[in-house]
């Protein structure tokens, strides 16, 4: 073998050493190499597309229109104070030809329609990639350092979050990823800033643990920690993963923290409330008190019913003290000065009922096989050492341990980290989304000293949550602070005066939005006072009716005394009124019979109203809307003349469609409205 | 460069034939196949779908068979784990569907075989929704379904009992598919009235803009069953 080499090798030196012989072959060779050039431009790849594009149009009914659009050779997207230069359209001829939208191969479909101009914007603020590229794997896949892989289709909201920090109608997975950051409290150990120097903000309210040891148990601790989700399969607490023995010497270094607080905890007898009867007379003011519009339970289907803003109910009697639920009943602000739930000013009575109902729904199973030894001093301070390690003050409120600063890294521009510096577990796709959502899913992986916890999100969570964090990216730093649309940040407006104090009592701005504060659950009351008759509002609050049969949330019943109410009604008639119109420049009847018939026929025809309103509850059967049966009682007649003639003007979120009423007709409708006093057929027997 | 590009696209050649699993045996057959739940649904590009798709063999008197192979095919960049199954102790075979990278309908099909080895299939329609389409079925969510669609759940009644005249569900493509765009355009700009057909269609004009009534549109198509089909558009001209 080796001598057969050496002598081919030979024979071939000697052919080289004539020099005319010497001369042939290297002209060409060099010959060979002048045509690389133009054949490499010839054989490449977006010169084939562009023939591919050609034969493609070549057969459609609009060859010649697209073919005039056409334009051979390297096309270009130029927008310096964008930094864009995007030579995308080389290969993606059809991009910008609509009537290409049915085209399925790929790269020559149409753009989907979207709010932005491709020329305006270019491509790679959107898609990521290398804009400047001309192949498809430079473009596409490249992973250098200083270069983005293309960002894939399911992320792709991601990419309208560099500039659109308010929720948008069409990216619902970059609107719930955010959500989640700050539901599920990721944004209190990782900061984000946003371009706006804004910080996002927790809305998980973890509760103090100052006084933990009022309310539940340390063995109740210890099972939680183990697992948050067996007690409350809705719980935004993350599972640590912590070993028996830590979970053991925290829930014993909380527990010998907790410091008492008078007015926690009130005499409980569970002899006096616990018969049959009670506990349906607890069921009623349970469901009368709408606890459920905040609270959830899980039925007996295994499904969770009810709202979502205060904790699960299912097991609580599982975790808090029988004496602490109902002091907290009284007064939920004595233990938790920040907390949503209202006072409701219950009888000791009632108090005694609820708390006999709530405290009796447990899950006996889930302390029942913890049993702690008393932990000694050295198991509290490990226990304290751990707390601190784990950074549990960065959610809840722990005496003596302050909130930490940084606690985990910031996340402001996660959405740009260079793949360089990233660790992928093995086997995985080394791409940056593949890398976020692993993490999410199994932080622990990842190496066992890290601290982050393990959530158990599903895939379309974890996806969503990625989406938003995708959307933290370098770019939207630098892009022009005139393209930044801010989300609306809640003001902090609080009622004023005596009934500023009330309302914060019974917490209406857990619910209800007033000027730019509040929850969204419940209407906007930042013009009440325009809107509702005083008298109708008076008898509201005494005992709230729902205005629409099919909402599942309702008002709650807060038990105020007659003067209590009399100060919050004349604060909300007074205070609470819009700039746009004077409340009373229309009167509350008096209105001629031909106006009222005249409103009638244009409720029931033209304007068809009935479809989602009932005004004769004998003929009418619409329920999408608020039932209109007192509406004369209940409404001023400016407010609802106003509120047909432009119903987003005044509440910009009611999907009661504007109809362009005329004046005319407006005044007849309102008239018409007004004589709905008693609910018609009644009385009339 | 050429011969790499070559090279890869052997080399991605294999992989594809290796990526497909193991053939299984079925231990059963039977004639036919139903969906259980999870066709027509509304995903995004790329994404996988909310829900799973369930699917059921059944024999010829329509009971249900454990063990019968079914496998699901779709257009490129369609992804489904697992590719193929066997039916469960009720029948049933579940698939979690990931939708390709564009919007638009897509038709999966799913197949399986007789006891002649003959095979017999489905074809399941799924839908992902771009950016355009997302818009509109936000729209319906908030103002239109509880007209148009009959179906109830606890967060929200239908309204569709309560009206005189019936509006259609969107996803009704005998109707709409013979309504043109500017047809549509019209009776949900200014109303009913203004197509002399019923007030209790609202005009919504003067409260949704015109990239959502687009939207809305654009989303009426997508779900459309029978699939819409535009017209003027001549894709091969013969
Ligand atoms: C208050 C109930 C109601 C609401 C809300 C409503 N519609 Fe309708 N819609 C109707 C009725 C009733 C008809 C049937 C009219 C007829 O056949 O005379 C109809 C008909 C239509 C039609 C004609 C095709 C058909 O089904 O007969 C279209 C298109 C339409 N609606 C679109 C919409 C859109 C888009 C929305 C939401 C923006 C919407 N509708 C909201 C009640 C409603």
């Amino acid at each position: 073998m080796q001598t057969n080499n050496k002598g081919s090798f030979s024979s071939i030196r000697a052919f080289l050493c004539d020099p005319f012989r010497m001369f042939g072959v290297v002209s060409v060779i060099l010959l060979l190499l002048l045509t690389v050039a133009p054949a490499k431009d010839y054989f490449s790849q977006w010169r084939s597309y562009q023939r591919q594009y050609l034969n493609l149009i070549r057969n459609r009914g609009d060859a010649v229109t697209l073919l005039r659009h056409f334009q051979g050779g390297i096309q270009q997207i130029w927008i310096p104070q964008l930094g864009v230069i995007d030579r995308c359209q080389t290969c993606h001829v059809g991009v910008a030809e609509a009537s290409l939208a049915d085209v399925k191969e790929q790269p020559f479909r149409a753009h989907p329609p979207i709010p932005h101009k491709l020329t305006e914007f270019g491509c790679v603020i959107c898609h990521r990639g290398q804009g400047a590229a001309t192949t498809v794997s430079e473009a596409h896949h490249s992973k250098m350092a200083g270069e983005e892989p293309i960002l894939p289709m399911r992320y792709i909201e991601a990419s309208c979050g560099q500039c659109h920090h308010e929720p948008l109608e069409g990216t619902p997975k970059l609107n719930q990823g955010r959500l989640m950051l700050a539901r599920y409290g990721c944004v209190n150990c990782h900061a984000v800033t946003l371009p706006d120097g804004s910080t996002m903000q927790g809305t998980d309210n973890p509760p103090p643990l100052t006084h933990i040891a009022d309310k539940t148990t340390r063995e109740w601790i210890y099972a939680w920690l183990k697992d948050p989700t067996s007690y409350s399969a809705s719980s935004t607490m993350p599972n640590f993963l912590f070993s028996d023995a830590d979970a053991s010497d925290i829930s014993a270094f909380l527990i010998a923290n907790s410091t008492p607080q008078p007015g926690d905890s009130m005499a409980y007898s569970a002899t006096s409330s616990g018969s049959a009867s009670d506990s349906s007379a607890g069921a009623v003011l349970y469901g009368e008190s709408f606890c459920a519009s905040c609270h959830a339970t899980q039925n007996e289907a295994g499904n969770l019913v009810g709202g979502d803003l205060g904790p699960e109910l299912t097991n609580v009697g599982t975790k808090v003290k029988p004496g602490w639920l109902m002091a907290w009943l009284k007064d939920p602000h004595t233990y938790d000065p920040t907390t949503k739930m209202p006072q409701y000013r219950w009888t000791d009575q009632q108090l005694q009922t609820l708390t006999a109902y709530v405290a009796g729904k447990t899950d006996p199973d889930f302390v029942a096989n913890v049993h702690l030894q008393p932990a000694t001093q050295a198991q509290i301070a490990h226990g304290k050492k751990l707390v601190i390690e784990y950074g549990c003050a960065s959610c809840h409120e722990i005496t003596g341990i302050p909130k930490p600063d940084n606690f985990a890294p910031d996340l402001s521009r996660i959405g740009s980290k260079p793949l360089v510096q990233l660790i992928f577990l093995p086997g995985m796709e080394q791409s940056l989304p593949a890398y976020l959502a692993e993490k999410i899913r199994q932080p622990r992986a990842f190496g066992p000293s890290l601290h982050m916890p393990k959530y158990s999100f599903s895939t379309s969570q974890i996806e969503d949550l990625t989406t938003a964090l995708l959307s933290f990216t370098n770019r939207s730093f630098t892009l022009p602070p005139n393209l930044q649309i801010p989300a609306v940040q809640d003001t902090n407006y609080r009622p004023a005066g005596q009934a500023g104090q009330l309302m914060a009592n019974i917490n209406c701005l857990s619910c209800h939005r007033i000027n730019g504060n509040g929850g969204t659950m419940a209407p906007d009351l930042s013009w009440e006072g325009s809107s509702v008759q005083q008298p109708w509002l008076d008898t509201f609050l005494k005992n709230p009716n729902t205005l629409r049969p099919t909402l599942i949330r309702r008002m709650p019943k807060f038990n105020l005394t007659d003067s209590e109410r009399t100060v919050l009604t004349n604060y909300m008639m007074t205070v609470y009124q819009t700039p746009a119109f004077e409340r009373d420049e229309m009167p509350l009847s008096g209105y001629s019979p031909d106006l009222v018939e005249k409103g009638r026929q244009l409720f029931y025809s033209k304007y068809a109203c009935q479809s989602c309103h009932i005004v004769n509850p004998n003929q009418d059967k619409g329920y999408i809307g608020p039932t209109l049966t007192t509406v004369g009682a209940r409404l001023n007649a400016a407010w609802i003349f106003h509120y047909l003639k432009d119903p987003q003007a005044i509440r910009p979120e009611t999907i009661e469609p504007n109809q362009h009423i005329s004046d005319d007709d407006a005044q007849a409708l309102t008239a018409f409205l007004m004589t709905q006093k008693t609910i018609a057929g009644q009385g009339a027997k | 460069m050429i011969f790499a590009m070559l090279l890869s696209a052997a080399v991605s050649g294999c992989d594809h034939k290796k990526a497909l699993p193991p053939a299984l045996t079925a231990k059963a057959t039977g004639t036919a196949i139903v969906v259980v739940s999870g066709d027509k649904q509304l995903g995004s590009p790329g994404s996988q779908l909310p829900q799973p798709l369930i699917l059921q063999i059944n024999d010829d008197q329509g009971n249900s068979v454990t063990g019968a192979i079914v496998q699901l095919a779709g257009p490129p960049g369609v992804a489904f784990t697992p590719q193929q199954i066997l039916t469960d102790d009720n029948g049933q075979a579940t698939f979690k569907v990931i939708m390709g990278g564009i919007n638009g309908r897509y038709e999966l099909t799913a197949s399986s075989q007789d006891a002649h080895g003959k095979t017999f299939s489905l074809t399941i329609p799924e839908f992902a929704a771009g950016y355009q389409q997302e818009v509109g079925y936000e729209v319906n969510q908030k103002y239109c379904s509880r007209c148009h669609n009959p179906d109830s759940t606890s967060e929200q009644v239908s309204n569709y009992d309560n009206l005189a005249v019936k509006p259609h569900r969107f996803s009704d493509g005998v109707i709409y598919n013979n309504i043109s765009e500017t047809d549509l355009t019209t009776i949900i700009t200014h109303g009913g009235a203004a197509m002399n057909r019923s007030a209790l269609m609202p005009p919504y004009g003067w409260t949704l803009n015109k990239a959502e009534i687009q939207g809305v549109i654009a989303y009426i198509r997508l779900i459309s069953d029978p699939p819409y089909v535009a017209p003027g558009v001549v894709y091969q001209k013969h």
